[in-house]
């Protein structure tokens, strides 16, 4: 493991877009969980492709298409590094965690989950693990399931396994909670739902930046992550599949790149992992991705980490000195994550005065409406931190709510 | 006060503003005094969609002027100063002259840079509905 801490300013350095003015004042940009900002050579990887070597992949003979193939493959093959999945041909390239959970609720779930089968998702899910699952549930007949989750944002595993049956298909949950910042305990989540023959897709949006995964140890079925949440571009995701059930799904968008041949009598299907990648994919931001992946192995995950979970721990003991402040979310192991009401305030208002300050952070539901359903509020204000945030901006925000809270109170 | 003189005033107090803070300060302020609003207009008909936090609105004609009453959750501050504000241009006049308003002095106060783009969208939508009201009314007296 690594040990010496992070040159946090030297980390500042590679992301052009924190050295700016946001209405007159030094941006603070802590609304990392919606989505990170981009070191220099993510951008940069951008710019190279588009003037160096822009061509489609695969089919092409010419030099510039032989170029960019083999730097959209190599995402590919870091991807699977990252995740340390067996093969590459486990590594299928999405635009995005949605993307993912809907291809496999459209594939696998259409093939292996029938009427009356049942899908066990949390109350912390994020839309995006609710809706794809609640579509194929109006089309098949299946029935959706939810863990609960307890007052300090954790799920209730005894209700869990008294809801795993041998109607269990498939069980779907987040692995670190986009709201509350709760890190699930999937270990024992995937040991459980495979004791009972259920398959287990984690939604990884928030954990995969955060988190060593290693999804050969964790045994896990699917594994859905975004890249735009992880310091690289937007619209491009992964999904991590076992071979052999990746084998037996169905292919999901029809098109280029996923046929192997087409007459109008039939068509035959490519292999993995080219078999669910229909079309003209993204490249420039796939390639650009790897820059993504090699920005947070130079700097380690446990780095990462470390440095996260002190600016958590810092922001968390600042903030809970306001008057009339509660904590949404206090589990005891979270991703850096801090949700907040204040008795009194409006969300909205709140962001506004941030704002205005030059602190971007996020307010709402977080596209998680059930679980602000759980704690009775319409909404939290939300603060996460990545590697480049600093105490110093910590002390912004604590400044910045105090105004608006004697602004508004 | 024609609609314009009212929105003309409006200008000229924000112009004594110098931070943007000051000026939400003044729209927060707003939404504190904001008369409390008669229980019938309370109701999801009187809902206006859009808006990240409840805002409700009535009208009432009284004679040929139109009245509007306004109000929002508690919390909801700015968006009860937004309301206000509205209010405050537009109340009392007559519905054709209410549907036909040009509020420039939106852009002018720099209401539309207070908000963020999804309370702009519910900004827009307490002028539509203001304005449909006013467009309901004239036919009406038509």
């Amino acid at each position: 493991m690594t040990t010496q801490k992070l040159d946090i300013d030297a980390v500042r350095q590679q992301f052009p877009i924190l050295h700016q003015q946001v209405n007159g004042k030094p941006l603070v940009y802590f609304d990392n969980a919606a989505t990170t900002q981009k070191p220099k050579e993510v951008i940069d990887a951008l710019s190279q492709y588009y003037t160096g070597y822009n061509a489609n992949i695969h089919r092409g003979i010419h030099t510039l298409a032989e170029k960019a193939t083999s730097a959209f493959e190599a995402t590919r093959s870091a991807f699977r590094t990252f995740l340390n999945a067996a093969g590459t041909e486990e590594i299928i390239l999405t635009y995005g965690t949605t993307d993912g959970i809907n291809l496999v609720a459209q594939t696998f779930g259409r093939s292996f989950i029938g009427k009356g089968d049942e899908i066990l998702i949390s109350t912390m899910e994020h839309h995006s693990n609710i809706v794809p699952w609640q579509m194929l549930c109006e089309v098949n007949g299946c029935v959706l399931k939810v863990i609960p989750v307890d007052e300090s944002g954790e799920l209730d595993m005894a209700a869990f396994e008294n809801l795993l049956s041998d109607r269990t298909r498939l069980v779907s949950v987040v692995h670190a909670s986009n709201a509350l910042g709760t890190i699930n305990p999937i270990t024992e989540i995937i040991r459980k739902a495979h004791h009972v023959g259920a398959k287990v897709l984690v939604d990884g949006a928030q954990a995969a930046s955060h988190l060593t995964i290693d999804v050969q140890a964790l045994d896990v079925d699917f594994y859905v992550l975004s890249l735009h949440k992880m310091y690289g571009p937007t619209g491009v995701g992964v999904l991590y599949g076992k071979k052999d059930l990746l084998n037996s799904m169905p292919p999901y968008r029809g098109g280029g790149e996923m046929i192997k041949e087409v007459t109008f009598a039939k068509t035959t299907y490519n292999d993995l992992p080219y078999k669910f990648e229909a079309g003209t994919p993204n490249i420039a931001d796939v390639v650009a991705a790897r820059t993504a992946i090699t920005f947070i192995e130079s700097l380690g995950k446990d780095r990462i980490a470390a440095h996260e979970l002190s600016l958590l721990q810092y922001a968390t003991d600042a903030l809970q000195g306001i008057d009339g402040l509660r904590v949404i979310g206090t589990a005891k192991n979270k991703v850096s994550v801090l949700s907040f009401v204040i008795k009194g305030v409006h969300h909205q208002d709140l962001a506004v005065i941030l704002d205005q300050q030059g602190i971007a952070v996020r307010t709402g539901h977080h596209c998680t409406q059930p679980l602000m359903q759980r704690f009775d509020i319409t909404g939290t204000t939300r603060a996460s931190f990545a590697v480049y945030n600093t105490t110093a901006e910590i002390d912004r925000l604590r400044e910045g709510v105090e105004r608006a809270v004697k602004m508004l109170k | 006060m024609t609609i314009n003189e009212k929105q003309d005033e409006i200008v000229e107090s924000f112009e004594l503003f110098d931070e943007p803070l000051d000026k939400t300060q003044y729209i927060i302020d707003l939404g504190k005094k904001l008369p409390a609003m008669d229980g019938k207009y309370k109701t999801e008909d009187h809902l206006i969609k859009g808006c990240q936090s409840k805002v409700w609105l009535g009208a009432e004609l009284k004679g040929d002027r139109l009245y509007f009453y306004g109000d929002g959750e508690p919390e909801a501050q700015i968006a009860k100063g937004l309301i206000s504000m509205l209010i405050d241009v537009l109340s009392g006049h007559g519905p054709e002259e209410i549907a036909g308003a040009d509020l420039y002095f939106i852009e002018k106060v720099g209401m539309n840079n207070l908000v963020t783009s999804r309370r702009a969208g519910g900004l827009s939508s307490m002028i539509q509905r203001m304005k449909q009201y006013g467009e309901a009314y004239a036919r009406l007296l038509a």
